[in-house]
C-alpha cells in the first residue's frame, strides 16, 4: 500500500511537465489548426534557457524566477516563429505548415548545439527542496511534492483563462469557426500569434520545470513528442481537463510500468492510447472533428493526367543517364544514387497515401523500417535465403499496414494522423525493447544480399529496376479505377459512398498497398546496408518522407519522387558541414514560404505564368 | 452608405458575380432578391471580403473597403449575419455575444446585452445554454444579436427567414422594423417576397450574379411581370 501511494505520487509529479507541454500543443492546434511538431523543440529551449538562468540567478527566488523567465523567453521565441515562419504560409494547403515547423526543429537543434554544446546538462536542484519527505515510510523527493502542488494551480489558472475571459471565449470561438470570428471584427492574425506564443510559453515552462528531475539534452525535443501526442489524443484535442487527466494516467502507468514490467515502459502508453481510442474515438473529452470546416483554404485539386510526351522523354532520358551511371560515376556515386532511389520509392509510397488517398500518415517509417526488419529477422532467425526474405519483407510490411490501417481508419483528420504516429512509435518501442529477438538498440547486422547481387554495380541495377518499377506501379494505380475510387473518397466521401464505393475498404487497401511499397523500399535498404537499426522506424524517418512529399508537392503526382531526389541530393551535400541541420532547416522554411505548392507545383505554375506551359482546365 | 460598383467574384474558376452594382442609402432597408443560386449570399460575402472580389469597388461611407480583411470591415461598422447562422455551438448564448462585442462607435446605436435580451426575450431565457441546444429560430436571433453587439451602422442580413417557423418570421419583421427605427441601415437578402415587402424600402433583383432590376418596393409590387420573370412564386 505504502509503495503504491508513493508510486502514484511520483506519477502525478511526472505528469506536471507533460501536462503543460500537451496543453500548449492542444491550444495551438485548436485555434491555428497547426500540428506544431516544433513543440518538443520549444520544450527543449525552455529547459536549456532555464538551466542557463539558474546558473546566474541565485537562491530560491532565482530558481523559480528562472523557470518563469524561461517560459516567457520561449513564449517570445514562439511569437517570432509564428510571425516569421507560419504567417506567410497560413494560406498554403492544409498541413503544409507542419513542414515549416519541421524546418524549425532542425534549426533549433543546431542552435541549441551551438549555444549549449553537445553534453547533457544535469539540472540544478531546487533550493530548499533538496531532500525527501517520508510519506507512509516511503521517500518522496520534496521537489515532487512541490510539483504536485503547483500543477493544479497552473491547470486552474489556464482553465480560468479559457473559460472565463474574453480571450478564452475568442479562442474557443476561433477553434470552431475562425472565419466567422474574423467577420465579427476580431483580428485573427493576432489571436493566432497570441495563442501560439501562449502555447509555446507553456512548453517552455514545462521544460524548465522538469530540470531538477531530468536536466537538459539535445534529444529531449523528439523524446517528448510521442508522449505529448499520446496525451493530447487520449485527452481529446483541445480539452484541458482531458490533457490533465491523460497526462496523469500516462505518467502514473509509466511509473508502475518501470517497477513491474520494465521491458514494456515504452509500449505501455501506446497500448493505453489504442484502448482509449477503441472505446472513445475522439479521446476522453474530445469532440468529433468536423470535416470541411469553415475557412478551409487552398484551391481545388487538379485532375491528374497521363504524362505528356515531353515529360516521358525527359524521364526516359534521365533513366538512361542513370542506367549508364556505372560507366562514368564513381563507386561513391553508385552508393549515393542507390540511397536516393530507395528513398524515392519510400517517398512515393507515402505520396500515394497522402496525395492520391488524402490520408495523412505521420508514421510511414513503420512500414519502411518494418519491411527492413522483416527481411533482417528472416535472415537472422530462420536463415532464410535473401531472395525469399526480400519477397516477404513487403508482404509483411503490407500486412502490418493493413492491421494498423484497420484501427486508424476509424478516425479521420488529425486524429488519424496522430494515431498512425503512435502506432509507428509502438512498433519502434517493440523493436527497441525486445532485444532478444530484434537486437534492440544494437540492431541486426550481417544482412547481405545473395552472392549474385553482392557487387555494388549489380545491386545498383537491382535497386534501379525495383524502385523505378515500384514508382511506376504506384503511378499506374493512381490512374486505375481503384485510384479513381480512392480519389473520389478523398474529395467527397459522402458522394463516393452514394455512388457505391466502399470508402473504408478502398482506403484500407490503399493503406496496405502503400505499406507494401514502403516495405519494398525498406527491403532494398536493408540489403544495401547489410544492417538495420531501430532508427529506421523512428519519428524522424517518418518526417523525412513527409517533408519531401510536401516540399515536392502533394498535389502533383511527381511530387514525392522529385522531392525525394531533390532533397536527398541536397542533404548529401549539406551533411558535410558541421551545422547542416541549420542549413537544411532554413532551406525547408524557405521552400515552404517561397513555393507553397511544392517544388513541382510551383514549377508548373511558374511555367504557366511565363507561357511555356499551357494552363490546364480544372 | 454602401456603394457596390461593378464587382466580380469567383469561386475557383466559376464566375459568380458579374459586374454587380448596388446602392444602399443610409437609413433604408434594401432587399436583395433572387432565386436560389443567383448569388445573393456571395454578394454579402463579397461586401464583407470573405469572398475576395476580383475587380470592382465596394465603398462604405465613402471609404474603399474591397482590399481590407474582414475584421477591419467589421470594425468600420459593417455587421454580417450569415445565412447558415454559424452560431458557435459549444459556446453559451452569453459567450456568443461576447465574441461579437466591439467598443461603442460614434453615430450608431450602442447595444448592450440587456437591450438585446429585451429585443429577443427567448435568448434571455436561454442565456446559459450552449449554441447547439438552441432551436433554429433561436439560433437565428442569436446570430443577429451577436452581430448587433458590434454596434454596426450597416447590417448585412443574409436570408433571415430561411428555415425558421412562421412565428419567428413574424418576429424577424418586427426586429428589422425596430432596427430601422433605431437608424440602422440594412441590406437584406431574401427569397421570400412577402417578407421583403413587409420591411424593405427598395429592391434589387439579381439573376446569375448580375443585376436585372432595381427600384422601390412599391414599383416592384406594381409590376408583376418582373416578379414572375425573376422570382420564384
Amino acid at each position: 500500500m505504502e509503495f503504491f501511494v508513493a508510486q502514484v505520487l511520483t506519477g502525478l509529479a511526472n505528469a506536471s511537465s507533460l501536462f503543460l507541454v500537451a496543453c500548449g500543443l492542444s491550444l495551438i492546434f485548436g485555434v491555428t489548426r497547426i500540428v506544431n511538431f516544433a513543440h518538443g523543440s520549444l520544450y527543449m529551449i525552455g529547459a536549456y534557457t532555464g538551466y542557463s538562468l539558474m546558473q546566474v540567478l541565485p537562491g530560491a527566488v532565482g530558481f523559480w524566477g528562472s523557470i518563469l523567465i524561461a517560459g516567457l523567453v520561449v513564449g517570445l521565441v514562439g511569437l517570432l516563429i509564428e510571425i516569421l515562419v507560419l504567417r506567410p504560409v497560413y494560406r498554403a494547403p492544409e498541413l503544409f505548415q507542419l513542414v515549416a515547423t519541421f524546418g524549425v526543429i532542425l534549426v533549433i537543434q543546431d542552435l541549441a548545439l551551438l549555444i549549449w554544446g553537445p553534453e547533457d546538462l544535469l539540472g540544478p536542484r531546487a533550493p530548499g527542496l533538496r531532500g525527501v519527505v517520508r510519506i507512509m515510510g516511503e521517500p518522496i523527493p520534496k521537489y515532487d511534492i512541490a510539483l504536485l502542488i503547483i500543477t493544479p494551480f497552473v491547470a486552474v489558472a489556464l482553465w480560468y483563462l479559457i473559460t472565463k475571459t474574453r480571450l478564452g471565449v475568442l479562442v474557443r470561438a476561433a477553434t470552431q469557426d475562425r472565419e466567422m470570428v474574423g467577420a465579427l471584427g476580431v483580428n485573427q492574425s493576432w489571436l493566432f500569434t497570441g495563442v501560439f506564443a501562449l502555447g509555446s510559453a507553456l512548453a517552455g515552462l514545462g521544460g524548465a520545470l522538469q530540470l531538477p528531475k531530468g536536466g537538459a539534452d539535445l534529444l529531449m525535443d523528439f523524446n517528448i513528442l510521442a508522449p505529448v501526442f499520446v496525451v493530447v489524443v487520449i485527452g481529446g484535442m483541445g480539452s484541458l481537463p482531458g490533457a490533465y487527466l491523460a497526462a496523469i494516467i500516462i505518467s502514473v502507468l509509466n511509473v508502475f510500468g518501470v517497477s513491474y514490467l520494465p521491458e514494456s515502459t515504452l509500449v505501455l502508453m501506446f497500448v493505453v492510447m489504442i484502448v482509449v481510442l477503441m472505446i472513445r474515438p475522439y479521446g476522453l473529452f474530445g469532440r468529433e472533428e468536423v470535416a470541411g470546416e469553415h475557412g478551409q483554404v487552398g484551391e481545388p485539386e487538379r485532375p491528374i493526367k497521363p504524362a505528356s510526351n515531353t515529360v516521358r522523354m525527359v524521364v526516359a532520358a534521365g533513366l538512361v543517364l542513370l542506367a549508364l551511371l556505372p560507366l562514368y560515376g564513381s563507386h561513391f556515386s553508385l552508393v549515393l544514387i542507390t540511397d536516393v532511389l530507395i528513398f524515392c520509392l519510400f517517398a512515393a509510397s507515402l505520396h500515394f497515401l497522402l496525395g492520391t488517398g488524402g490520408l495523412v500518415s505521420f508514421g510511414h517509417a513503420a512500414y519502411y523500417g518494418g519491411g527492413a526488419y522483416v527481411a533482417a529477422l528472416l535472415v537472422t532467425h530462420v536463415n532464410s535465403p535473401m531472395e525469399l526474405a526480400f519477397l516477404l519483407a513487403p508482404v509483411g510490411a503490407g500486412l502490418v499496414a493493413l492491421a494498423i490501417g484497420w484501427v486508424c481508419l476509424r478516425l479521420t483528420g488529425v486524429y488519424f494522423a496522430m494515431l498512425t504516429l503512435a502506432f509507428a512509435q509502438l512498433i519502434w518501442s517493440l523493436v527497441f525493447q525486445w532485444g532478444d529477438v530484434t537486437g534492440g538498440d544494437d540492431g541486426l547486422v550481417n544482412i547481405w544480399p545473395a552472392e549474385w547481387l553482392k557487387a555494388t554495380t549489380v545491386y545498383f541495377y537491382f535497386t534501379l529496376v525495383i524502385a523505378v518499377s515500384g514508382i511506376l506501379i504506384l503511378r499506374h494505380v493512381a490512374h486505375s479505377p481503384f485510384g479513381y475510387a480512392l480519389r473520389a473518397a478523398r474529395d467527397s466521401e459522402r458522394q463516393a459512398e452514394a455512388t457505391g464505393i466502399d470508402t473504408r475498404k478502398v482506403r484500407l487497401l490503399a493503406f496496405g498497398f502503400a505499406g507494401f511499397m514502403g516495405g519494398l523500399a525498406g527491403a532494398l535498404f536493408v540489403f544495401s546496408k547489410g544492417s538495420v537499426f531501430p532508427n529506421e522506424l523512428e519519428i524522424a524517418r517518418s518526417f523525412d518522407a513527409l517533408i519531401v512529399v510536401f516540399l515536392g508537392g502533394v498535389k502533383t503526382l511527381a511530387g514525392g519522387v522529385v522531392g525525394a531526389g531533390f532533397f536527398k541530393g541536397i542533404e548529401e551535400v549539406l551533411i558535410r558541414f558541421e551545422y547542416w541541420r541549420l542549413l537544411m532547416g532554413l532551406l525547408i522554411i524557405f521552400v515552404v514560404i517561397a513555393a507553397p505548392d511544392g517544388v513541382v507545383g510551383s514549377l508548373r505554375k511558374g511555367l504557366e505564368r511565363v507561357g511555356l506551359r499551357k494552363v490546364e482546365d480544372q | 452608405m454602401l456603394e457596390v460598383d461593378r464587382i466580380n467574384s469567383f469561386y475557383g474558376k466559376a464566375h459568380v458575380l458579374r459586374d454587380l452594382s448596388l446602392d444602399v442609402p443610409k437609413g433604408e432597408v434594401v432587399a436583395l432578391l433572387g432565386r436560389n443560386g443567383a448569388g445573393k449570399s456571395t454578394t454579402m460575402k463579397s461586401v464583407m471580403q470573405i469572398v475576395r472580389t476580383a475587380s470592382g469597388s465596394v465603398r462604405f461611407e465613402g471609404q474603399e473597403i474591397s482590399r481590407l480583411p474582414p475584421h477591419k470591415i467589421a470594425k468600420l461598422g459593417v455587421g454580417y449575419v450569415p445565412e447558415d447562422r454559424r452560431v458557435f455551438s459549444d459556446l453559451t448564448v452569453v459567450e456568443n455575444l461576447i465574441v461579437g462585442y466591439q467598443p461603442p462607435r460614434e453615430g450608431s446605436v450602442t447595444w448592450t446585452r440587456d437591450m438585446l435580451f429585451d429585443l429577443f426575450p427567448n435568448l434571455a431565457e436561454r442565456r446559459n445554454n450552449r449554441g447547439k441546444a438552441l432551436s433554429g429560430g433561436e439560433q437565428q436571433m442569436l446570430t443577429i444579436a451577436r452581430t448587433l453587439m458590434g454596434n454596426p451602422s450597416l447590417v448585412l442580413l443574409d436570408e433571415p427567414s430561411e428555415g425558421v417557423a412562421p412565428v419567428i418570421v413574424e418576429q424577424m419583421v418586427q426586429v428589422i422594423t425596430q432596427l430601422k427605427s433605431e437608424g440602422l441601415t440594412v441590406l437584406l437578402s431574401e427569397q421570400n417576397l412577402h417578407f421583403a415587402q413587409a420591411v424593405a424600402d427598395r429592391a434589387v433583383i439579381i439573376e446569375s450574379g448580375a443585376r436585372v432590376y432595381h427600384g422601390t418596393l412599391a414599383e416592384l409590387t406594381a409590376n408583376p411581370d418582373i416578379r414572375d420573370a425573376y422570382l420564384a412564386a
